[in-house]
């Protein structure tokens, strides 16, 4: 059914939000193939959360205004008769801190499952949650203590519960903002690894300010600067040899 | 600083000292009191309670003027866990609504209004609730077909109103005290505003909703004018709901006048009091013990 089609699973043309009267984003365009990471970059400020947060309507505060069109996984996502409870099954988001929901471990991974689709089987629910921990590499860790609450997990390992929460729901986009940001060494290793392990069955799009992560992880970068678009390449050549000028300065540590 | 401290005149540094007696004092006094008054309820209450337990738990009427007197109790207990009972069914999905409202749907204007409008509610005194059970929720019942509209319903109604105040602005307390990050986690995994509220506050927030309940219920036992002047004032237990009633607290209220200073009958009141108190002391430690486990966790 999720059969990746040919058309970008994220496209935007000239998007641009204002906050009240602050311009936040200005005129971004961008397609997103299925199945690559992108990485997004820029100082604080830039409107990185902005543009991701707009891709499941998580903007949605009657002072934003938004021009321009953006298509999310077949979704026109500012239309007014759009679905938003189904665009975001298929638009996940995974946050800066780790935000398990205050239940089981098990009960987290079904949660979106359980608020979609209504009947379903033992059998069937149990699946998933092995399938989606199994996926994030936390099935060996937890499965003798699926009733435990999610909060006494590390923090590594609830972030992953995080991203495994997103997975029965089969969606097409995983959006990331900084997911690696509150975790030590070890653990931001462990989740860009399980990163290149998605890569290719679901669309990733993360926020980092970690330009080294960018480059482990993403397949295309963009970089952004005051709500603009400024570049987006395929990362080798975004860090290597940037177009943009205003690119160049950035990496090499000339901004915020 | 030590040396300015040093120069200071004898006269600061005592009221100094004084001035932090006191305020150990102060806190300490709260044990005192609530030991004083326990002291006081149990002198005469509890050689009562000794002599006439098995009595009061297995007769069951209460005529504690005829000769030989009956101390049955069970009939004063139904009636308190009776209007209780019957106000909570009443005063939590109201009291809970209320405060998921105030604290998830209300425009930030309407619930600073609402607040306010339910802080005066808990202002308001209890003998002009016990009016309003006899003034207007009276002809109500009447209306709704009962023969006596001073009933456990009536009493109920008017304990539920009592309580409301508290239950909303606790309950709202506890759901404003659950995280963001959880409501935001929910909508991004399209969750709608009640699948959040109903799969995510209220588990989250279920110690607190629970404390406050409890507190309500501690606040209903505990409550005498209203209940006194609402339920009809008939000792028996209920079964309908129009059934007249009387709790203890309006029990001790209406009979200590009359009773006789030290006779029997006054110690037997004294005797309810005890047992009101340890009912209020019990529903008030399983409240604190819920809080406990809370930030515990
Ligand atoms: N809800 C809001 N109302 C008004 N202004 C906002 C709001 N959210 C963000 N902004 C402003 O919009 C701009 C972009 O914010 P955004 O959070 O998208 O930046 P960011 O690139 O994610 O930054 P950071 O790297 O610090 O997370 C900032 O100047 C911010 O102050
Ligand atoms: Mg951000």
């Amino acid at each position: 059914m999720n059969a990746p089609s040919p058309a970008p699973v994220v496209s935007a043309e000239t998007l641009s939000l204002w906050y009240g009267s602050f311009r936040a984003l200005n005129g971004v365009s961008f397609d997103v193939t299925h199945g690559e990471i992108v990485s997004l970059i820029g100082p604080s400020g830039c409107g990185k959360s902005t543009l991701i947060r707009c891709m499941n309507r998580m903007n949605d505060a009657p002072t934003n205004r938004i021009e321009g069109k953006l298509h999310v996984s077949g979704y026109d996502v500012q239309a007014k008769g759009t679905d938003v409870l189904a665009l975001r099954r298929d638009v996940g988001m995974v946050f800066q801190r780790p935000n398990p929901l205050p239940l089981s471990i098990r009960e987290n991974v079904l949660f979106g499952v359980r608020l979609h689709a209504k009947h379903l089987s033992k059998a069937e629910s149990e699946a998933l949650l092995q399938e989606s921990l199994e996926d994030v590499g936390l099935w060996d860790q937890v499965k003798d203590r699926l009733e435990r609450d999610a909060e006494t997990l590390s923090l590594e390992a609830r972030q992953k519960l995080c991203i495994a929460r997103l997975l029965p729901l089969k969606p097409r986009v995983l959006l990331m903002d900084e997911p690696c940001s509150a975790l030590d060494p070890d653990g931001i290793g462990a989740v860009e690894e399980l990163m290149d392990r998605l890569r290719g069955r679901y669309t990733q799009i993360i926020v980092t300010h970690n330009m080294q992560q960018a480059r482990r992880v993403s397949d295309r970068c963009m970089f952004m600067l005051m709500g603009e678009l400024v570049e987006m390449s395929p990362t080798a050549s975004l860090f290597t040899t940037p177009r943009d000028e205003r690119t160049a300065r950035y990496i090499e540590g000339r901004y915020g | 600083m030590s040396i300015h401290r040093r120069t200071r005149p004898a006269a600061s540094v005592y009221a100094e000292k004084a001035i932090e007696v006191v305020i150990h004092l102060c806190g300490y006094s709260a044990i005192l009191f609530i030991i004083a008054i326990f002291g006081f309820i149990g002198r005469e209450g509890i050689g009562f309670l000794s002599t006439h337990i098995v009595g009061m738990f297995t007769q069951t009427s209460w005529n504690p003027t005829h000769d030989p007197a009956d101390f049955g109790i069970l009939a004063l207990l139904a009636g308190t866990f009776w209007c209780v009972g019957l106000s909570l069914l009443i005063s939590v999905p109201i009291g809970l609504g209320s405060a998921v409202y105030l604290s998830e749907f209300a425009p930030e204007r309407t619930r600073e209004i609402l607040k306010i409008v339910v802080e005066l509610l808990a202002a308001i005194p209890s003998v002009v609730w016990g009016f309003i059970g006899v003034m207007i929720v009276n002809p109500m019942l009447q209306a709704l077909g009962a023969q006596v509209g001073l009933n456990g319903l009536n009493g109920a109604i008017v304990l539920a109103l009592m309580t409301l105040p508290l239950l909303v602005s606790l309950g709202e307390d506890a759901l404003r005290a659950v995280p963001d990050s959880y409501r935001q986690a929910a909508t991004a995994m399209g969750a709608t505003r009640w699948e959040m509220v109903w799969r995510v506050l209220m588990p989250a927030a279920r110690r607190g909703l629970l404390v406050a309940v409890l507190l309500g219920v501690g606040r209903a036992v505990g409550e005498t004018m209203a209940v006194l002047m609402a339920t009809g004032n008939s000792v028996r237990i209920p079964t309908s709901v129009y059934d007249p009633v009387r709790t203890l607290t309006a029990t001790i209220a209406a009979e200590l006048g009359e009773a006789v200073r030290g006779g029997e009958h006054y110690q037997a009141l004294f005797g309810l009091g005890v047992i009101l108190f340890i009912i209020t002391f019990f529903v008030n430690l399983i409240a604190e013990w819920t809080l406990r486990g809370n930030r515990s966790t």
